[in-house]
């Protein structure tokens, strides 16, 4: 136990008070450790915004949510009603159902952009791979959250959807029809389903989240924010002041936080904007066909997910038995690409040889529905791989080769064509732009540990480059 | 180079968006109206298209996440709408239900009348305009089609299983059609539709018909978010406090950065 401590005599209350705390809890320390002491990059530029707004988003997410499950009625027979009734009766209801609409597409714009800007500067590189799988396993979650929140409003879109997904887990061979019934409670979507999912989205799911976000800034806090140069601040090389304090950083609280307060304004104009004046926008929001109460004897024409998980919708729609014989042929074409030209023994292509052979082998044994599920879902595990896929020298784009850079371009335009793509309905050149696509995202992920080598890269400096305001 | 980056982002960004025609997939039907939005702010319009929601849609159709009550929003009082708008039994706190038996009505029309309370929210469509948009064409589009079970078809809506319930209002019309030469085909004929007969007069002149519609649409419209009102307008206190906030964010952070060197 720690040495009890005195406030000096004659000390105002406030001081006593915390130093009464400060002997039971670490209040004052921690405070020091994650605000008035982390010291954070001085060089932090606007994408460093999309953490703190994340984090604002979740909040507005949990306490929309919590108001919005004392009117909300989880029954497939009151459930759109009582949406509809939170619209209407409930006083503010129709704002606080607006803010958890609009703010679960903010989420995955927040986040999207938060996961390009540790993309590019490769804050995931040693020694910030937990950070990183951390904030993996929060998208995942978010994913969770946002698939079993669509249902809940008991809409056309609510309901079909759900069933297009659900039925594909009955896609994974032998077990695949007993893990669908698993999911929905019944061999349709139905009341069961709307209650576990209901579970799910307001317990279960959050709780993990909840978790993971702690883990994620605490496991951030003890090795320290990365920065647009890559450069790190706090090693033993790093300059420091008389003090200890490295000179390349700058207290979190206040300076962060009053930019953060700035960033978050401006976030809130554009939020409050859509929640205001175009809470619906355009039918990406709120989706029209939603506003229809869930017939489970009425198919829709076209059945589009939200548009966060379009991206991957369209890699999924993109694996056709085609895009399955492509594979096979790529497959085929590395092996003989080894025993030509790689350096490996005999004995290692043997092996490789072996392997690739047998997936060839799954990749035809299986329906090609299956693979599109597990393209679907490896696009989203491979993210976890990252920090052990990029062998770069360098940490940040900034001082990598110019056609890494434009590798990232044609990488973000491909996954905004994805995006694109998964919301149309399906098209013959839309598939095969779609397949090019998911080949592009994978070989950009597979294919990282050759390519992030190669180029020169130019010269890091020592410091970070910081223009005083 | 960042900059660079991110100007490449913005141009592929912009191409997608320009890419972008809509979220759904056109339906069949014409092309729709444009319904005249001026009519939301007009309270007589209001009121007038909630008199003849209650007396021709509300015998067919329920609106069961409306109360009746609500109607004070579009400035009727308590015993107006007591008086004027309530069926005999129903309560001014309750919901606009009806008495028609979804499995008669089935058998009647072949479809059940969907309830209305949010109908002008689910048929609007990316492509093709607003719900409000769709609905003020289809109210205008019934034609007599005695080939249909009900003796009605509808040009925003063909086949539809609703007779045209505002007849006596509009008066009876036939639809004129053409075989056309298809311009994407020689070979082809497209029927092409021409204009309407009228078989015999209604109530209102035409003019007067649109004028009925677009108030009945606007009430509608106004019904499937009755909140909407009051949603502009806190929209633009909000905006305007935001606007001034990040001023004093704005100038915050750079007093306080002022001396970060």
């Amino acid at each position: 136990m720690a040495e009890f401590k005195e406030a000096p005599a004659g000390a105002p209350l406030g001081t006593k008070l915390m130093t009464w705390v400060d002997n039971r809890f670490p209040a004052t320390k921690m405070y020091k450790e994650h605000m008035s002491e982390y010291y954070a990059p001085k060089n932090f530029n606007w994408w460093y915004i999309f953490g703190s707004l994340a984090l604002l988003v979740l909040v507005i997410q949990i306490v929309t949510g919590i108001f919005l499950v004392m009117h909300y009625k989880p029954d497939a027979a009151l459930a759109f009603a009582s949406v509809e009734y939170i619209m209407r009766d409930v006083p503010w209801g129709w704002l606080i159902r607006y803010m958890h609409s609009t703010g679960a597409s903010a989420f995955f714009v927040v986040v999207y952009l938060h996961m390009f800007r540790g993309l590019i500067y490769g804050s995931y590189r040693k020694p910030r791979e937990l950070v990183w799988i951390f904030g993996c396993g929060i998208f995942l979650c978010l994913m969770a959250e946002a698939f079993m929140g669509y249902l809940l409003p008991w809409g056309q879109m609510s309901y079909w959807g759900a069933q297009v997904i659900v039925n594909l887990f009955a896609a994974v061979p032998f077990v695949g029809e007993d893990l669908a019934l698993l999911i929905r409670g019944d061999y349709v979507v139905s009341d069961a389903t709307l209650n576990r999912f209901f579970s799910f989205h307001v317990i279960a799911v959050p709780l993990v989240l909840l978790g993971l976000v702690v883990a994620h800034i605490i496991a951030l806090h003890e090795v320290g924010s990365n920065n647009p140069d890559g450069v790190e601040i706090k090693g033993p090389k790093a300059p420091k002041d008389a003090n200890g304090k490295p000179l390349d950083a700058i207290p979190f609280h206040p300076y962060y936080t009053v930019h953060d307060i700035f960033g978050v304004s401006l976030f809130l104009l554009v939020f409050t904007a859509i929640i205001f004046f175009a809470p619906e926008l355009g039918g990406y929001f709120l989706e029209y066909n939603n506003f229809i109460p869930a017939d489970p004897l009425k198919t829709p024409a076209h059945i589009a997910p939200v548009w966060y998980f379009t991206p991957f919708y369209s890699m999924l729609r993109a694996t056709t038995d085609v895009m399955v014989q492509v594979l096979v042929g790529i497959i085929a074409l590395s092996v003989i690409s080894i025993w030509l030209k790689s350096g490996f023994s005999s004995k290692t292509k043997l092996l490789i040889s072996a392997g690739a052979g047998a997936a060839a082998l799954l990749l035809l044994a299986f329906d090609a529905k299956f693979w599109g599920v597990v393209v679907m879902g490896g696009a989203v595990v491979i993210l976890f791989f990252l920090p052990w896929l990029d062998h770069s020298p360098v940490k940040s784009i900034r001082y990598r080769p110019d056609w890494h850079k434009h590798l990232y371009t044609i990488f973000v335009v491909f996954f905004l064509v994805l995006g694109y793509l998964g919301i149309k309905p399906p098209s013959d050149i839309g598939t095969i732009v779609s397949q090019i696509g998911t080949l592009f995202y994978f070989g950009f992920f597979l294919l990282m540990p050759w390519w992030s080598k190669l180029g020169t890269p130019k010269p890091v400096p020592d410091r970070v480059t910081f223009h005083p305001h | 180079m960042m900059k660079n980056i991110i100007a490449k982002l913005l141009i592929a960004a912009s191409a997608g968006l320009g890419l972008a025609g809509g979220v759904q997939a056109a339906g069949g039907g014409i092309e729709w109206d444009k319904f005249p939005k001026e009519k939301m702010t007009d309270m007589a319009a209001l009121q007038n298209g909630a008199k003849l929601f209650v007396n021709y849609c509300l015998n067919c159709h329920s609106a069961a996440f409306m109360r009746y009550n609500r109607l004070k929003d579009i400035g009727l009082t308590e015993a107006q709408i007591k008086d004027n708008l309530l069926f005999a039994g129903d309560k001014v706190g309750e919901t606009m239900k009806v008495s028609l038996d979804p499995k008669q009505a089935k058998d009647w029309f072949g479809a059940t009348p969907p309830d209305l309370t949010v109908i002008a929210r689910s048929r609007a469509s990316a492509s093709q305009g607003s719900g409000a948009d769709y609905l003020y064409t289809y109210m205008r589009t019934f034609y007599r089609d005695e080939t249909k079970a009900t003796g009605w078809n509808n040009l925003a809506f063909p086949s539809v299983a609703m007779p045209h319930a505002l007849w006596e209002l509009q008066g009876e019309r036939a639809a004129v059609f053409a075989d056309e030469p298809d311009p994407h085909d020689a070979s082809k004929k497209i029927h092409v539709f021409k204009g309407y007969e009228q078989l015999s007069p209604g109530k209102l002149t035409p003019a007067q018909y649109d004028e009925a519609m677009a108030d009945l649409v606007a009430y509608l419209q106004w019904m499937g978010e009755p909140a909407q009102g009051e949603r502009f307008r806190l929209g633009v206190l909000v905006l305007l406090f935001l606007s001034v906030f990040t001023v004093f964010a704005w100038r915050l952070n750079a007093s306080y950065w002022k001396d970060v060197k």
